[in-house]
């Protein structure tokens, strides 16, 4: 009995289950895989079980198993060897193998596979089969992966179709066209008469399907598109038959009487309208008609009442109805629907320039929008309300963003800001308000802003000299509150240095008067330097500006200088360097500490040295920007601006004493260290040649190679005028990776009438053989008067003294 | 409605259904996958079912446990690829009767005959479901006519 059922299950199985069974079978085994591995083993299995079948020819199972691979090639496995599968398949007449047979084809083949060329055939003879279902595979496949080749192979059958065949084939056929042309652009002559005939299709399909092709048409040819203008009148009535046709259950979504048609001729409205007044004003009563009578309390009207919108700003149309669609978006925007609020901003984005009042009145909603629990809403809501900002509603529109930019997503805080610093650089009612605006972004948001900022930010201030006293007292409270902002601390720290005179002075008209002391404010910047969260910009802006204060305040000079030494040992090089140079300012150039650090002047905003694009967040100060090259000089300094520093030093601008010269000793250490300060001279060596005539005094220079680096330059000073020449010194400077030492000179004193001279020698030493170059400065008293000069050797054609050139 | 691809995927990342309507080589295809379900699944609730991507318009809504996914050009219309996703819903309904993700995995082939009649070179190809039921249903019928 056992038996006789086991045989009966086994007949069952083979003959009554259908072979879909099996390959269930199989997705449910693979589903039943408890780890990849496990599932990796099946899948081998199967396709070796898929191959060998493959291989059997035709036995009534290929497409079961092709089937099966086209569901292991779904999971990410490869399937490449059922490829000639499938034009065997599509080549078979029966129905059940072709349907797999093509989907596998649209799976596995695409334009780039040799075996793709090979269903060309097979589908030119199934376009002409008996069984419409059998043309409509053909169709289908070629619309999918049909290769430019296929296609030129094929237009002409398709075109026969178009014109021939009932709807389910002209459906299908159009669509099939409109791929053609996007693959071959030059047949589209082909199809476009046939195009303006289905127009009068009645079939919705074949409707659609005409209204696709003929925006594909117009899209490429700028003629067709003219031609097709004249379809014009027929299309608004094809329009207005939906709008206003009764209930058609086969073709209603939600009220609205095929919404996809409705929308597709819309589209092609919008592209004959475009641009020319006639077609215009012949579609402008029918779009008034939709944007009116639509429904949009669900998706589908929504979706048609858009594209009315996007048609009515794209084409000519009267003012009225611009601002009704406008309106529309306005009305969108109030929608519950987040999707529809998201693409009304998009769209009122779009028109924000050409339409910008009647988007304005819509403001409010905008900025409501700000508070979206969506990302992108707000993003969208952010993006239009800096295009709505404007100088007549700037301080409520900011009053708004702030609020935005304290509670915004941190994706959007960059952003925004970047917007505020805009809005505000083009709109500020007053010099005070933009101060005010970029403080309170910087407190809020100081991480993310842009580099540029901080300079920028700094220029503002210095151009506001009234409000100097209001921004450093507002700095240095925000200052004092939270170091941890850095472009906050680092214009804090800038303005402290620079106007800390102002912060002692305790009044001022516009805030609050609070008694501050040196010691708070020196106690405000070491905090900066020391604390762990001061970048290492930050901490070079600090220093600098404690070192400012020296000739600002009066009482605390020693602290500043006792921080200053402490420096000259950081870590850090560029505030040990910063420190070090402070300290020899402090030291060796007392004298001139006053004017090196006196009050910036007033920043032009286009000047070079005005904006870093630094991005590496070492941010240069200011100090070193070339409108102020004097400071630039002795601070940390490239070399190529030693020559501004030099030309300033040579006399013209700025008096400095002359330096006290030890003539009768071997100046050697100090002139030294002057001259690497003001490193980047070149010199040539001389032979005897006259460098300097003026007022009696004539120098003379002559070179002597003594080494491959080593040269003495002799200097001979005589004098020609009736008195003697007193006090005379030479102070000499050679660029930077030139060794000089002074040898004592002669005397001081150049007597009259040429009856004697003062030579000092020079010994040099040029390991780098750069070209060398000498600046001298002759400082002497003549009949009582003081006299300074300076004089530049550039040139010194020698064959003695020939510098090997080298790059520096 | 220039369709670039349609994808159906369930929760956890799996792939249902893919139909691309532009030649691209395997590997591309397999990347946007990988891209489109992480980008996807990563949405919080309540966030709207417009996303940007590449140069592309990406629609997407979720139905049960499957996320349908399609990518449309710039000048297309969102709202109008909502309405298209729901109707291959509707007709994915209609045939399996109350479908759910089973359905599509343990029928695939037939959810990609339904799509074939429904979309065409990322083009609509007929807006009425009855017409699309009765041109499935016919074909059905002549599969099942054996030699």
């Amino acid at each position: 009995m056992t038996d006789f059922l086991n045989i009966a299950l086994l007949f069952i199985q083979y003959t009554v289950m259908t072979p879909s069974v099996r390959l269930q079978e199989m997705i449910r085994v693979i589903r039943s895989a408890r780890t990849q591995g496990e599932e990796r083993g099946i899948i081998q299995r199967e396709c070796a079980d898929i191959r060998s079948q493959f291989r059997q020819g035709d036995n009534g199972e290929r497409s079961h198993s092709l089937a099966k691979l086209l569901y292991v090639h779904m999971l990410g496995y490869p399937a490449h060897f059922g490829q000639m599968e499938c034009v065997r398949l599509i080549a078979s007449p029966r129905y059940s193998e072709k349907r797999i047979g093509y989907l596998g084809a649209m799976m596995l083949l695409d334009e780039k596979q040799d075996a793709s060329l090979l269903i060309t055939n097979s589908i030119k003879n199934d376009l002409s089969h008996s069984s419409q279902y059998v043309q409509s595979l053909a169709l289908c496949t070629l619309a999918c992966m049909g290769s430019a080749e296929m296609c030129r192979d094929l237009a002409p059958e398709i075109e026969r179709l178009l014109r021939a065949s009932h709807s389910y084939i002209k459906k299908k056929a159009t669509l099939c066209a409109v791929h053609i042309i996007r693959k071959v652009p030059e047949l589209a002559e082909l199809f476009t008469p046939s195009a303006r005939t289905l127009l009068s299709e009645k079939n919705h399909g074949v409707l659609h399907g005409a209204v696709v092709l003929i925006t594909e048409l117009c899209e490429r040819n700028p003629d067709t598109l003219v031609q097709f203008r004249k379809a014009v009148p027929e299309l608004v009535q094809i329009m207005k038959g939906l709008v206003t046709s009764s209930y058609s259950p086969e073709h209603n979504v939600a009220g609205i009487s095929d919404p996809f048609l409705q929308v597709r001729i819309l589209r092609l409205l919008r592209i004959l309208g475009h641009n020319n007044d006639t077609a215009s004003d012949a579609m402008n009563d029918l779009l008034a008609q939709v944007a009116t009578n639509t429904d949009s309390s669900k998706t589908a009207g929504s979706a048609v009442l858009y594209e009315t919108v996007l048609t009515i700003m794209d084409i000519n149309s009267e003012s009225g109805l611009r601002v009704l669609a406008v309106n529309i978006l306005g009305r969108f925007l109030l929608n519950n629907d987040r999707n529809i609020r998201y693409i009304s901003m998009t769209s009122l984005q779009k028109i924000v320039q050409t339409d910008h009042n009647a988007v304005q009145r819509h403001r409010g909603t905008i900025v409501d929008c700000l508070k979206d629990q969506d990302t992108s809403v707000k993003r969208r809501a952010l993006e239009l309300s800096l295009a709505l900002v404007s100088a007549v509603n700037i301080r409520s529109m900011m009053k708004e963003l702030l609020i935005f930019l304290s509670v915004c997503p941190p994706e959007l805080r960059s952003q925004t800001a970047s917007g505020i610093f805009n809005a505000a650089e083009r709109y500020s009612p007053s010099k005070r308000w933009h101060i005010d605006t970029i403080l309170h972004v910087l407190t809020t948001a100081g991480g993310d802003v842009r580099d540029e900022t901080v300079p920028n930010l700094i220029q503002l201030i210095t151009t506001a000299s009234e409000l100097h006293c209001y921004t450093v007292h507002k700095l240095y409270r925000a200052l004092i509150k939270d170091i941890a902002q850095q472009s906050l601390v680092q214009v804090a720290c800038w303005c402290i240095g620079e106007y800390g005179d102002l912060l002692l002075k305790g009044e001022c008209e516009e805030i609050e008067p609070v008694q501050v002391t040196e010691d708070d404010i020196l106690d405000a910047l070491e905090t900066v330097l020391q604390s762990h969260m001061s970048s290492p910009a930050t901490r070079g802006f600090a220093l600098t500006a404690t070192m400012k204060l020296s000739t600002r305040i009066t009482d605390n000079v020693d602290r500043i200088r006792s921080i200053v030494s402490i420096y000259g040992s950081c870590i850090d090089l560029e505030l040990q360097q910063r420190a070090v140079e402070y300290n020899a300012l402090f030291k060796k150039y007392d004298h001139m500490r006053a004017a090196v650090l006196e009050r910036m002047p007033v920043m032009d905003k286009n000047s070079p040295g005005h904006t870093n694009g630094d991005t590496s967040g070492e941010i240069k100060e200011p100090d070193t920007s070339k409108p102020k090259p004097v400071e630039a000089g002795l601070l940390s300094e490239p070399a190529s601006q030693v020559c501004d520093l030099l030309d300033l030093l040579g006399g013209t601008d700025t008096p400095l004493q002359p330096s006290p010269a030890p003539t009768s000793t071997p100046t050697t250490t100090s002139s030294a260290d002057l001259l690497d300060l003001l490193g980047g001279l070149e010199i040539k060596p001389v032979p005897t040649v006259s460098v300097y005539e003026k007022n009696g005094l004539s120098l003379k220079i002559q070179c002597d190679k003594q080494t491959e680096t080593e040269v003495t330059v002799t200097l001979i000073a005589s004098n020609s005028t009736q008195n003697d020449i007193t006090n005379f010194t030479l102070q000499a400077a050679v660029p930077k990776s030139v060794q000089l030492q002074m040898k004592a000179p002669s005397g001081n004193v150049i007597p009259a009438h040429g009856l004697g001279q003062v030579t000092q020698t020079v010994l040099l030493n040029n390991p780098n053989k750069v070209s060398l170059k000498m600046r001298i400065r002759v400082a002497y008293s003549n009949q009582g008067a003081m006299h300074q000069d300076t004089v530049q050797i550039d040139s010194f054609p020698s064959a003695a003294c020939q510098p090997s050139f080298s790059p520096l | 409605m220039t369709m670039h691809f349609l994808l159906l995927f369930s929760r956890q990342g799996k792939l249902r259904l893919q139909k691309w309507f532009l030649p691209l080589p395997e590997r591309e295809r397999k990347k946007i996958v990988k891209d489109m379900t992480t980008m996807v699944l990563s949405r919080k609730p309540r966030t709207c079912n417009f996303l940007h991507w590449k140069d592309l318009k990406i629609v997407y809504k979720r139905y049960a446990s499957l996320y349908f996914c399609c990518a449309l050009e710039n000048q297309d219309n969102e709202l109008l690829a909502l309405e298209i996703l729901h109707r291959y819903v509707e007709l994915l309904d209609k045939y399996f009767g109350n479908v759910c993700e089973l359905d599509i995995i343990f029928n695939f082939e037939k959810a990609y005959f339904i799509l074939d009649e429904f979309l065409m070179g990322g083009e609509i190809q007929e807006t009425s479901k009855q017409s699309i039921a009765k041109s499935v249903e016919a074909s059905d019928m002549l599969q099942e006519v054996r030699h």
